[in-house]
């Protein structure tokens, strides 16, 4: 995982290529002297990807941001060249692709945007819940998920999750627009619950509708 | 420490002209089709008739000769034990997994056989998939060889969609034995996108949907300016139009023996059976019905089907196929009718029944104007060209299997879950369970289900050297790797103390170092030679490399350097160059070394200047955190 970079003068960072043995600055992908592709180096997915660093991400955007950089750095552009060039460029492409999976989800991007502001988010193990009310909703939402016994009404219960979901998207944007940490990790926490009922429903429709 | 269960860059192989032509080939279960791309026009390689198939059957003789292609099949009557055909569904397959096969295959297993791969009984010989594999292999490059009139050395090779990493890995390991540098595994469904979206210019999600002879894969991707991203994919590896055959034959093989009153089904009946069944099945794709005749030793039966029939008898394998087009789209949280167009691929999918439950599930007409025989290859032609000469089109594919290994009780814990864009590099930590623990075993299993018993196991090894500690003290790491041929690389270590430690890689299903070495022994006659020549090459592309990393570094820098020094690079540089033009591996590298002499103080001048300048304040590279076209 990477570490929140410090704020710093990019120039100040000059490191060695590795094929010319001139000067490259710390984050540049390629040599500006003698154009070899460089290592990823530790930056967060939002800089990686020439994002802001907010929660407010579009989806449009992200995607442009991430072709415009797989298609220089992607190992298929470098199949030809020298097993160093070869490894350099799998290790880039597998960096853009852990940006570009954690920032297009944004119950995955929530929880990484809290822990870059220091909070500390596990988005995939349980945990316990301490939010009584969350508690409440998600024992509730399991036990009519259990009762449910035919396709339509589990289909039911899943839009009902679906809706919630997608409410709590727009509750969390709403949160880190406002800058209201505490209440975007209690979303999150939420948002957990709610996708790990999803899935549920979604397993046990599939079931129902094998057995029909 | 990094232990390599596969070995994605275990021959880091050069691809300089001198490794020949590059093609693309779709190695088959049925039939397999070779293409090269020149200029963005690609072109199936065909034989005198204007056939661009070549049967994946091969005909071993008691001599040792072997026949691959057409007149392999020819063989398939008279001597049905000597040949071998569908051996893609043996690939990376355990003997456990083919036994439950058993009976469905046109295979006499070698029982006698030790470690895990399987072997086949042909001819007197005991041979392993990833042979006969090879062989066929060997067939296509020499038929390309004599059409191209050049040397192909290198080749991107499709795999099914939902080849596990064993299968993938047998698979390079036929190319490696046919002598064939493997510039790319690419999936079949995203080879065939490719051919069909560069053709149509398509935007938008499309479905690829892939029944090949003894495959099924269903991809959805998004196509956008030259980007083919897939979303998610899905599949049987052990489902496609021979199922279909078996189906049929097993009927006409129930029919017979009412009819004659035989209780025992001969081999030589069931082989018959099957190339009856497939007559009929081939027949029932354009006509209403028909009627064949079985005749093996002077006894005849007769056999009549008509289409309703033919399709009551595949209704559930083609379910089978809608079944797992729902999943995959359920996977990417899309709905049927999201989806701009259905691409069909692969010969089974000119069976009706299998179009007319396509068009139904997606609510609108495949397309039908691509050869689905040949798009694979085409495909796989296109990006073999992409690969060697450069191109503006970008593949990004995903883990068609979810990753992991397992833990207490067998249950297993995901690393990687499917449809993960690849290259792709996980990680996981786990502890240990007793105290003062000093090994861990770990398990790579890769498949969906929760327990580990049901999923396929990729390998086993252990991490010694754990620094006893209470249960649940030791943090181990466990980091699955994922490169963009779809193959598995797997390291763990010990955190709190470093301890980073391995051995005994047991891989269960694959070939071992040493039968792969053996085999390379065995049947490639210019082994050493061929590997020679890949090193030569491959010293060469380092060569030059740092040649032209030089060459820019006095671009820019010169003004640090005294003419002595200048010409004494030069000399080194020029050095370089001559020993590239020879053949001498070992001067190419002392060349280059004595380049890196000379220019050693050179470099340290440039970084001082570069960090002086950087202090002051002065960016000495652009950021690049825009994109800004392309290089």
């Amino acid at each position: 995982m990477n570490q929140t970079p410090e704020v710093q003068n990019p120039g100040a960072e000059v490191t060695p290529c590795w094929s010319c043995k001139g000067p490259v600055a710390g984050r540049a992908l390629f040599c500006s002297t003698c154009g070899a592709i460089q290592g990823p180096g530790n930056l967060d997915h939002f800089t990686r990807l020439g994002l802001p660093r907010r929660f407010a991400v579009e989806q449009a955007e992200l995607d442009r941001q991430y072709f415009g950089f797989q298609r220089r750095l992607h190992p298929d552009r470098f199949a030809t060249r020298s097993p160093r060039e070869k490894a350099l460029s799998q290790v880039q492409a597998t960096a853009l692709n852990e940006a570009y999976n954690t920032l297009k989800d944004p119950l995955k991007r929530a929880a990484y945007l809290l822990r870059l502001s220091g909070r500390k988010v596990d988005v995939e193990s349980a945990g316990t819940i301490d939010d009584p009310q969350l508690l409440m909703e998600s024992m509730e939402m399991r036990e009519a998920l259990a009762e449910a016994d035919s396709v339509e009404e589990v289909s039911r219960h899943l839009s009902e999750a679906e809706a919630n979901i997608a409410d709590s998207h727009k509750d969390l944007a709403a949160a880190f627009a406002a800058d209201d940490l505490d209440e975007a990790g209690r979303l999150v926490t939420r948002l957990k619950y709610l996708g790990k009922l999803a899935d549920e429903a979604r397993q046990r429709r599939a079931k129902l509708a094998a057995m029909k | 420490m990094l232990l390599q269960i596969h070995e994605p860059g275990e021959t880091p192989l050069p691809h300089a002209d001198e490794r020949g032509l590059a093609v693309g080939i779709d190695l088959g279960t049925t039939n397999s089709v070779v293409a090269i791309a020149l200029d963005g026009s690609p072109a199936v390689l065909r034989n005198a008739e204007g056939s661009g198939l070549v049967p994946s059957v091969v005909a071993y003789s008691e001599d040792g000769s072997v026949v691959v292609g057409k007149e392999a099949s020819k063989q398939l009557l008279d001597r049905p034990e000597t040949v071998v055909s569908s051996v893609k569904r043996l690939m990376g397959r355990g003997a456990g997994d083919v036994k439950a096969l058993a009976g469905t295959l046109p295979f006499v297993l070698d029982e006698a056989a030790e470690g895990g791969m399987v072997r086949l009984k042909v001819a007197g010989r005991s041979l392993t998939p990833v042979e006969v594999s090879a062989d066929i292999l060997r067939a296509l490059k020499a038929k390309a060889e004599e059409s191209l009139d050049g040397t192909v050395g290198r080749a991107v090779i499709t795999v099914p969609a939902y080849f596990d990493d064993a299968a993938r890995s047998a698979t390079k390991d036929a190319a490696k034995l046919a002598g064939i540098e493997v510039l790319r595994l690419v999936n079949e469904p995203t080879a065939a996108a490719l051919a069909y979206g560069l053709d149509n210019a398509a935007e938008g999600l499309y479905a690829v949907y892939d029944l090949g002879g003894g495959t099924f894969d269903i991809s959805l991707l998004r196509m956008e300016k030259g980007v083919f991203q897939v979303l998610a994919t899905g599949g049987d590896a052990a489902l496609g139009g021979d199922d279909f055959d078996h189906e049929v034959a097993e009927y006409f093989l129930a029919e017979r023996a009412r009819e004659l009153g035989e209780a025992q089904i001969t081999p030589d009946e069931a082989k018959q059976a099957l190339m009856t069944a497939r007559l009929a099945k081939e027949c029932l794709s354009s006509r209403d019905s028909g009627e064949w005749v079985i005749e093996v030793d002077g006894r005849q039966s007769r056999h009549v089907l008509d289409r309703n029939g033919f399709e009551a008898l595949i209704a559930a394998e083609v379910d089978r196929t809608i079944e797992l087009c729902r999943n995959v789209l359920e996977d990417a949280g899309v709905q049927p009718q999201d989806v701009h167009g259905v691409v069909l691929v692969g010969g089974s999918t000119r069976v009706p029944l299998v179009r007319r439950r396509v068009a139904e599930f997606f609510g609108k007409e495949p397309l039908a104007d691509i050869n689905p025989d040949e798009v694979v290859a085409v495909g796989a032609a296109l990006q073999a060209e992409a690969l060697t000469v450069g191109s503006d089109t970008l593949l990004l594919d995903v883990t068609p299997l979810s990753l992991g290994i397992e833990t207490m009780g067998g249950i297993v814990e995901k690393v990687i879950p499917r449809n993960t864009p690849i290259p792709v590099a996980m990680a996981q930590e786990f502890t240990t369970y007793q105290d003062g623990q000093s090994a861990m075993a770990i398990h790579v299993l890769q498949g969906e289900r929760e327990m580990a018993d049901q999923n396929r196991s990729l390998a086993r090894f252990e991490l010694h050297g754990i620094p006893p500690m209470t249960a649940g003290a030791a943090r181990i790491r466990v980091t699955f790797a994922v490169d963009a041929d779809g193959l598995l690389t797997v390291s763990a270590e010990e955190t709190t103390t470093g301890v980073e430690q391995h051995v005994a890689v047991k891989p269960s299903y694959g070939l071992t170092d040493d039968e792969m070495a053996q085999m390379l022994r065995d049947s490639m006659e210019h082994a050493r030679e061929d590997m020679e020549t890949r090193l030569l090459a491959e010293a060469r592309v380092e060569a030059r490399r740092a040649v032209l990393a030089v060459r820019s570094a006095l671009d820019a820098d010169q003004d640090l350097l005294s003419d002595d020094e200048r010409t004494a690079i030069h000399a080194a540089m020029n050095g370089v160059e001559e020993a590239v033009a020879g053949v001498d591996r070992d001067a190419i590298s002392a060349a280059v070394e004595a380049l890196d002499g000379a220019t050693r103080s050179f470099a340290e001048r440039r970084m001082d200047r570069g960090i002086r300048s950087a202090l002051a304040g002065v960016s000495v590279d652009r950021l690049e955190n825009k994109v800004e076209g392309r290089d």
